[in-house]
Formats: C-alpha cells, sequence, structure tokens
C-alpha cells in the first residue's frame, strides 16, 4: 500500500540521524524532493550522518537514489554516513544505486553568443554552397547513369519507370486538371470584369491564351509537382536511407542512382509536360467557359479569337520549360531525400526542405527563361 | 507492499489472434503470477510477439479475454490501456526508441510525462538508469541513429524501466548483446525483480537467461502454451517441439544441470 512518505531528523553530539519513512517510490516524487532538499542545510552543517531505513516501506530506483544522494552529499563534505537497517530485499537496489552517477560529467564549454552568431552566418554559407554542390553531384551522376543506360538500354529499369509515370503523371491528372480549370476561370472572369471597363473585354481571349500557354499552364502544374511528387520522392528515398536500405542496395553492387533515383526523375520529365499541356488545355476550357456564360462570348468566337491571339510559339516557350522544372524538381527532391539523417524529425524537416526549394528554384527557373526568351525574341 | 491482492499479474483465457483467415494464437491461456519472471520460448515467427503485443492491446484480439493487473484490457489505444501504461514498461523486438530524442531523452519521456520532478533529479535519474543498464553517461548524449544494436536494446531496457513499473514486458532483451552484457542484464532483472517486487514476461531465445533468471518457463507451439513449469519440468515435457527445442544440439548446456 503507498503511504506518504517520511524523513525526519534528529540531531544528537555530532551524529544527524534520518529515518526515512513510508513508500519512497517515483509516484511520490514531488514530496520526495522537497524531503530531501528540506534537510540539505542539514546535511552540510552536521558532521556523521546515520541514515535508518527500518522504516522505509517501498522503496524504488528514485527513492533508493535520492537517499544515496544524501549520504554522498555528507561524504563530499568529509564526514563518515552509514545506511543502516536496510531490509534484505532493498539491499541490492541500495548497492546498485550505489555504483551510479559516479563520474561527474565535464559541464558543456559556455559559448560566445556573438561568436556563435558568426558562427552560424559561416555555417549557414557553407551549407548553401553544399545544396550548389549536392544539386550538380546528383546532376552529374545522374548524367554517368543515364549514359551508363544508353549504352546498355537493358539496365533501365522499366517497370519502375513506367509505375512511376503512373503515379506521378496518371493519377495526377484529375487535380491537375480541377485546378488549373479553375484557375483558367478565374483569370478569365477577372479578365471580363476590369477590361469592360473601357470595352476592351474580348481582348480577355488574348490575355488567357496567352497566360496559360506561356507562363501559367507550366508554372502552375510545376508547382503542384513539386507538392504532390517531389515530397513523396523525398519521403520515400529518406526512409530508405533511415532504414539503410539504400546502404543494402549498394552492398549488392547496385548503383541507388540508377535504380532508384534516374527511373524517378525520368518518369518526372515524362510526366510533367504532358500534365502541363493537359492543364493548359483544362485553363483554356474553363477561361472559354467563363467567357461564355459570364461574359457573353459565343465559344466559336472565344476560338477564332484564340486562333488570332495566340501562336504555337506561345506553346513551346511554354512546353519547353517544362522538362527542366522537372529536372530540378526531380534532382531537389531527391537530393534531400539522401540527405536525411537517423530520425523521423530530419525526414520531416527534408520533406519541407525539397518542397520549398523546389517551388523557389521553379519560379527563378522561369524568370530566366523569360529573360531568354525574350532576348532571342520567341 | 503490493495493492489489492491479485494473484495473477496478467491473466489470458482462450485468446485467439490472427492475420487474415491465418489464425496465429489459437485458443490460449496463460497465467502470469505476481512477482514472477517469466520466460516465454517459441520458434521464429510462431507468435510470441503477436502474444505480447496483444496482452498490451496494440493488436486487436478475436475472441478471448486478457487481464492485466486485475483490470480487463480492451481494443487497440482503449482508455484501459492507457491507464494500465503508467504500470507497466516494454521493450519493443527493435527498440522503438523516439528517433529524434536523444538516449537520455528516451528515458526522461516517461518520467517527464507521468511525474512532477526537477530537471536536475530527472537527469539524474535518467543517467542512473542509463548506467545500471549498463551504458556509459557520454552515451546518453547519443540519438538512436548513432548507437549500435546491442546499445539501443539497453537504451530501450531503461526506457522500459524509468518508471521502476509493476510489470515490464521484454521481447528478447538479451539477443544483439555479448554473454558478459546479458548476464549483468539477468543480474539487474532478478535484482529489480527481488527488490521492486516486478512482475516480467520476457520473451527470449537465451538458454541461459532462462535457466538463470526465469522462475518458470512457457513454450509457445502451434499458437498454443504447450508446456509451462519451472526449467526442470520443461526439460522433462514429453511434446515434440518443446523436447526439439531443449534437446537439440545448442541446448546440450543445459542437461548436465537437468540431470543433478
Ligand atoms: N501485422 C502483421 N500482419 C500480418 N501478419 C503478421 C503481423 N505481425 C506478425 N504477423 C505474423 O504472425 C506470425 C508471428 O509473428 P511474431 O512476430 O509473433 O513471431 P515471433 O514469435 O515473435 O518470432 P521471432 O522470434 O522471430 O521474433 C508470423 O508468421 C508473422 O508473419
Ligand atoms: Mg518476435
Amino acid at each position: 500500500m503507498t503511504t506518504a512518505p517520511l524523513l525526519t531528523a534528529t540531531a544528537t553530539d555530532g551524529l544527524l540521524e534520518l529515518r526515512p519513512g513510508g513508500s519512497w517510490i517515483a509516484a511520490n516524487v514531488a514530496e520526495l524532493e522537497q524531503l530531501s532538499d528540506a534537510v540539505a542545510p542539514q546535511l552540510d552543517r552536521s558532521g556523521n550522518v546515520r541514515l535508518d531505513m527500518a522504516d522505509v516501506r517501498e522503496l524504488d530506483t528514485l527513492g533508493a537514489w535520492l537517499i544515496e544522494k544524501m549520504s554522498r552529499r555528507v561524504m563530499s563534505a568529509g564526514h563518515r554516513a552509514e545506511v543502516v537497517g536496510v531490509a534484505d530485499y532493498y539491499a541490492g537496489l541500495i548497492e546498485k544505486v550505489r555504483q551510479v552517477n559516479r563520474a561527474s560529467s565535464p559541464p558543456a564549454p559556455a559559448r560566445n553568443r556573438i561568436l556563435g552568431k558568426v558562427g552560424d552566418i559561416g555555417r549557414a554559407t557553407l551549407g548553401a554552397r553544399e545544396d550548389v554542390t549536392v544539386f550538380l553531384q546528383l546532376l552529374g551522376s545522374l548524367c554517368v547513369a543515364m549514359l551508363g543506360v544508353l549504352r546498355r538500354p537493358r539496365s533501365l529499369r522499366l517497370t519502375s519507370l513506367v509505375y512511376q509515370v503512373y503515379r506521378v503523371g496518371w493519377r495526377a491528372i484529375p487535380i491537375v486538371v480541377l485546378i488549373t480549370f479553375l484557375i483558367g476561370a478565374i483569370i478569365a472572369q477577372q479578365g471580363i470584369f476590369h477590361f469592360r471597363k473601357f470595352g476592351a473585354d474580348s481582348y480577355v481571349v488574348d490575355m488567357v491564351g496567352i497566360l496559360v500557354l506561356r507562363e501559367l499552364g507550366v508554372l502552375i502544374v510545376a508547382i503542384m509537382v513539386a507538392g504532390r511528387s517531389g515530397s513523396a520522392y523525398t519521403a520515400e528515398l529518406g526512409s530508405m536511407k533511415m532504414r539503410e536500405e539504400i546502404d543494402a542496395l549498394s552492398t549488392m553492387g547496385l548503383d541507388p542512382v540508377e535504380v532508384l533515383i534516374l527511373p524517378r526523375v525520368i518518369a518526372l520529365i515524362c510526366a510533367l509536360p504532358i500534365l502541363s499541356f493537359i492543364g493548359s488545355m483544362a485553363a483554356l476550357y474553363g477561361g472559354l467557359l467563363v467567357a461564355w456564360f459570364y461574359g457573353g462570348m459565343e465559344p466559336a468566337i472565344f476560338i477564332a479569337r484564340l486562333h488570332d491571339a495566340v501562336s504555337v510559339t506561345h506553346f513551346e516557350v511554354g512546353i519547353i520549360k517544362a522538362p527542366f522544372m522537372a529536372l530540378v524538381i526531380g534532382i531537389v527532391a531527391c537530393s534531400e531525400g539522401l540527405r536525411v539523417k537517423g530520425s523521423a524529425e530530419s525526414l520531416g524537416r527534408q520533406t519541407t526542405t525539397s518542397v520549398v526549394k523546389s517551388i523557389f528554384l521553379v519560379i527563378v527557373l522561369d524568370g530566366l527563361f523569360a529573360i531568354f526568351f525574350a532576348s532571342i525574341g520567341m | 507492499m503490493q495493492e489489492e491482492e491479485v494473484p495473477f499479474a496478467i491473466r489470458v483465457r482462450d485468446l485467439v489472434v490472427g492475420f487474415g483467415k491465418r489464425a496465429v494464437i489459437d485458443q490460449l491461456s496463460l497465467d502470469v503470477r505476481r512477482g514472477e519472471i517469466l520466460g516465454l520460448v517459441g520458434a521464429s515467427g510462431g507468435g510470441k510477439s503477436v502474444l505480447m503485443r496483444t496482452i498490451i492491446g496494440l493488436i486487436p484480439r478475436q475472441s478471448g479475454e486478457i487481464e492485466v493487473m486485475g483490470a480487463a484490457i480492451g481494443g487497440t489505444g482503449g482508455r484501459s490501456t492507457r491507464n494500465a501504461a503508467g504500470r507497466w514498461g516494454i521493450l519493443f523486438q527493435q527498440g522503438a526508441l523516439f528517433s529524434s530524442l536523444t538516449a537520455r531523452q528516451n528515458v526522461q519521456f516517461p518520467l517527464r510525462e507521468s511525474l512532477v520532478l526537477s530537471d536536475a533529479l530527472m537527469d539524474e535519474i535518467a543517467n542512473a538508469k542509463l548506467e545500471m543498464v549498463g551504458l556509459a553517461p557520454e552515451d546518453g548524449d547519443k540519438f538512436p541513429s548513432e548507437l549500435s544494436g546491442g546499445m539501443t536494446k539497453r537504451v530501450a531496457l531503461a526506457r522500459a524501466l524509468a518508471l521502476d513499473p509493476a510489470i515490464v514486458f521484454l521481447d528478447e532483451p538479451t539477443s544483439g548483446l555479448d554473454p558478459i552484457a546479458a548476464g549483468d542484464f539477468d543480474a539487474l532483472i532478478k535484482t529489480l525483480q527481488k527488490t521492486l517486487g516486478l512482475t516480467v514476461f520476457m520473451v527470449t531465445h537465451d538458454l541461459a537467461s532462462l535457466n538463470t533468471v526465469c522462475d518458470r518457463v512457457a513454450a509457445l507451439a502451434d499458437g498454443k502454451i504447450v508446456a509451462i513449469g519451472q526449467m526442470r519440468e520443461l526439460l522433462q515435457s514429453e511434446h515434440p517441439w518443446v523436447r526439439a527445442y531443449f534437446h537439440g544440439k545448442r541446448s546440450l548446456m543445459l542437461q548436465p544441470k537437468a540431470s543433478q
């Protein structure tokens, strides 16, 4: 039966006698800490101490440790502490506890705050350089693996490739169509609403057509794929890394880049242009419906105007970007996956990093392409 | 020192557990007495871990009754499981350490969750537990991914024992430990059992552990307990699988002891 713990102290000429009683167990830890803190000053003042354990009803490791701590406190002051009245069945535990916590761990070296900050900045800079290195490294190994596949086409993991295309391409179609459709519709509605003020609402077709085909179609699809498939790649490779599956693969003489990463990246490179095309069509369709029902423009007129407004060049500009974006997403996702360390937390962190980084890079890449196409006059 | 006297720490009646159509545990009954160390042996893949996880309430059962310390154990994650959690400590076969906490934080976790105590004391207790299972205090700062297989086992054991629970479930605690460490482990379990009145349910293939620390040994075969009793009695069991287990080539070291 659990009873409240007690600790009585009686001092008789130079000898302090402590009588712990009741339940010295973990469940009573709050009281126990108070009791032992309360006698601490007495322990420091007194000479020799005797701990009489006869009244202890229950004892566990925590209680035994608190008692051991009291006797150590006395001994460290150079006095004698004896523990008496220990019941047989507690002797073993007290003996065990007597041996623990002997080595005092050295205190962690104090950290200079300013120096620490400077150090953090330096490390972050080096980290950024490392990001670039890792990216280029993986790009290089992908090229090597690709060359290997070109030399020996049989070494391409066809099953895996087809499965990945199915996963990142086919299964993504519904959500891609839905979102791009809505975005096309929204752009058309906003265009009609604002252009109407100066009677230019028929130009909404030009706006929707050029915006969707050149920029938005591919950009939105790439961002969605980064969130949907890039994160999945990172999480998969990361948990394989955590459970040493990737190490197992390489000890069997297989190249993880060739087996795991190449099919995934190629699948993305195949799927993203197709998804962009489907997405652009869905957006145009959304624009057409809004122009019809909200702007009162017959579909036939919409299509005729679209024909005049956009050329194949606009479409090319959009679709050419897609494979490069896919490459960036694939490499970032896979390299972040391979950087997962042992813990679940790092898996989560790396997945977040992967999505944030690939969306950022996709947008930067889009900007670079815009400059490039402008300067070659496309 | 025990609460309301229930003679059995664990009672299992007519338990059936299966995955799909196949029953892994089939009409199994088992009693574990208070304060005893029960060793469970059985073939690899024979359902020992499944039995342990069912008793804890992690795997739903198809029929049967389970009582731990007089309280019925319901389905997965039920209230009874959570209430009982304060009274048992569990060592999973794979360790199941929290990968984003250090070894010391892993041991402190149950302390922090169920007790109110100062950080200093918590550190001391965690260090004490780690040392009791044979780890150096420096190892406490390592993350689970930086621990060796045996060290993982020890940290998991320290975590299972963190609250000095009334029952500990140990799934192959000594596998992956060297014989010296395994011997220390046996001694530790014996000491804790004597002092704390610990009930231990231990799945093990370690014949030395079975012989030295287990009060009773149960043999699981074909989803049932086919023999249970002291080691001496098991060695005389007529069940073919039990005979093969204890009288195989690797078990010959037990024989002189048996014939004394
Ligand atoms: N979650 C699960 N789903 C399906 N089958 C399972 C599951 N868990 C275990 N099993 C099956 O139940 C059987 C018993 O497994 P269990 O893990 O209990 O074996 P064990 O006796 O602990 O073996 P070992 O000594 O190797 O640890 C095995 O055939 C296993 O495949
Ligand atoms: Mg098992």
